[in-house]
């Protein structure tokens, strides 16, 4: 009995005595290593900065290229807000591919966070019959509408609540992120998505390295490792140094429209200002950030 | 198509509602872009600081329409179907009542002009095109239709309709779709 006090304090006493030494010693970034190290959203500026040399240095390694990684934190007045003209889409999946190249998807095993369903006109908004998977030599095809769906951005994310370890949040400006080193790969978001926006990465993502955006946000489109969900972000390192999404972009029929939700003159305001819009599964009360509409 | 239609417009001034492009380079034409509506000008300077898209360019030998016709040739306005140039454009925008000079204007042979008589050059195609889509105008001015690319609250660049709808067959036209998802039966 005697025996183990001793040992316990003295274990105690050598854990203390070394982290004094590593404090005294100048060793104050332990707190990155993987074991000491935080959830994003709870860490200092220091500790992020460490974060990113150490994430920049291995994204190099692995890449052999260069790769710039960034913190940038939300603006404030800023709330992120999208909208879809449903008339206007043709189903041409150019947003899905461009948004695979902005935000670093694995190509094998393959992530879309994007899905265009295409839908028969006859039966209207029909998840049940929607096809994401239809291949045609011209879009659109006759008889068909396309709804594309990726993260809604909800104001009331069912995904935040259900996460165990925190290691999903809303920023304030309304972008839902996910810290993949905190993420324990639980898959409780996915189930709790009804919009089916998030994805796993059942293996390693490959991705090849001639084709990365070296242009990262830390918890955007840096590469993921095996065992973590993602998700859409609004292109969080697009977006919050003032451009637009690459799926706005890339829309060759210009149905895509984002902004600022508090600037009463930004497009996504006009938009909601002056059409009837609607948002998917509204029975559920996630609230989406992410409005469809007939511009026609 | 697109390079076709620099041509087809000069030489004879076949007219969709809009007026396809001038030949200057890009560089040139973009400057700062008002519309000088009450919606434009209530918003941040940001905003205001957008550029129009260059129009769709035309190739140099086409452009200046002046080149071919000559002012001294008298002008036949009769609507009829072209014969001698011109005849590969497709005159599928109401063609019922819309002829080239509908648009295109037959004594300023390098402008447009709106219906009212008041010429306007090739930069300015989206005030024809306001005059029959007035709505689509609005749409377009305040950001809900058209493609923008650049910053959602600063400068950005803004496509004019001709550079999306060809001024002589203005629908879309359907395009090719990229590969669709794997099926997750066939993923490792």
């Amino acid at each position: 009995m005697t025996t183990t006090e001793h040992s316990r304090r003295d274990f105690v006493c050598a854990i203390a005595g070394c982290a004094a030494a590593m404090a005294a010693g100048g060793c104050s970034d332990f707190t990155h290593t993987p074991f000491f190290k935080k959830c994003f959203r709870d860490m200092r500026p220091q500790q992020i900065a460490v974060l990113l040399a150490d994430l920049t240095q291995k994204n190099k390694h692995r890449f052999g290229r260069d790769v710039e990684i960034t913190a940038t934190t939300s603006q404030p007045g800023v709330e992120f807000g999208y909208a879809l003209d449903l008339s206007r889409c043709v189903g041409c999946r150019r947003c899905v591919h461009a948004c695979v190249e902005e935000n670093n998807q694995s190509r094998d095993p393959q992530i879309h966070w994007i899905r265009v369903l295409e839908m028969e006109k006859q039966k209207g908004i029909d998840f049940a019959h929607a096809d994401p998977y239809y291949e045609a030599e011209e879009v659109p095809r006759e008889g068909h509408f396309y709804l594309p769906v990726a993260c809604q951005q909800c104001e009331n994310p069912p995904c935040v609540s259900s996460c165990p370890v925190g290691a999903t949040w809303q920023e304030p400006d309304g972008i839902t992120v996910i810290d993949p080193d905190w993420c324990i790969g639980c898959r409780c978001c996915i189930s709790a998505c009804p919009y089916g926006a998030r994805h796993f990465n059942w293996a390693e993502p490959e991705i090849p390295a001639a084709e990365l955006n070296p242009q990262m946000h830390v918890i955007g489109n840096r590469p993921r490792p095996k065992g973590v969900v993602e998700k859409c972000t609004f292109c969080i390192q697009r977006v919050r140094s003032g451009r637009y999404p690459a799926c706005v972009e890339a829309c060759p029929v210009g149905a895509r429209k984002f902004g600022n939700l508090l600037d009463p003159a930004s497009e996504i305001r006009q938009v909601l200002d002056t059409k009837n819009v609607f948002v998917l599964k509204s029975e559920l009360n996630t609230r989406p950030r992410f409005f469809y509409f007939y511009g026609d | 198509m697109r390079r076709h239609l620099p041509v087809l417009l000069l030489l004879s001034g076949i007219a969709g509602l809009i007026p396809v492009a001038c030949g200057k380079a890009a560089g040139e034409q973009s400057g700062n872009f008002t519309l000088g509506d009450p919606a434009t000008e209530n918003r941040t300077r940001q905003e205001a600081v957008s550029r129009a898209a260059p129009p769709p360019p035309l190739s140099e030998d086409t452009f200046p329409c002046s080149d071919c016709h000559d002012p001294e040739i008298p002008v036949n306005r009769e609507p009829r179907p072209m014969a001698m140039a011109h005849d590969e454009i497709p005159l599928e925008h109401d063609p019922e009542n819309m002829w080239c000079l509908a648009c295109h204007d037959a004594d300023a042979r390098d402008m447009l002009h709106l219906a009212g008589g008041r010429k306007v050059p090739f930069e300015e195609s989206y005030r024809l095109c306001a005059q029959c889509h007035g709505a689509k105008f609005q749409d377009w001015k305040a950001g809900i239709h058209g493609r923008r690319t650049g910053q959602w609250g600063g400068e950005k660049e803004i496509l004019l309709c001709a550079n999306c709808h060809s001024a002589h067959s203005p629908s879309f036209k359907p395009i090719q779709p990229e590969l669709p998802p794997l099926r997750p039966e066939t993923t490792r």
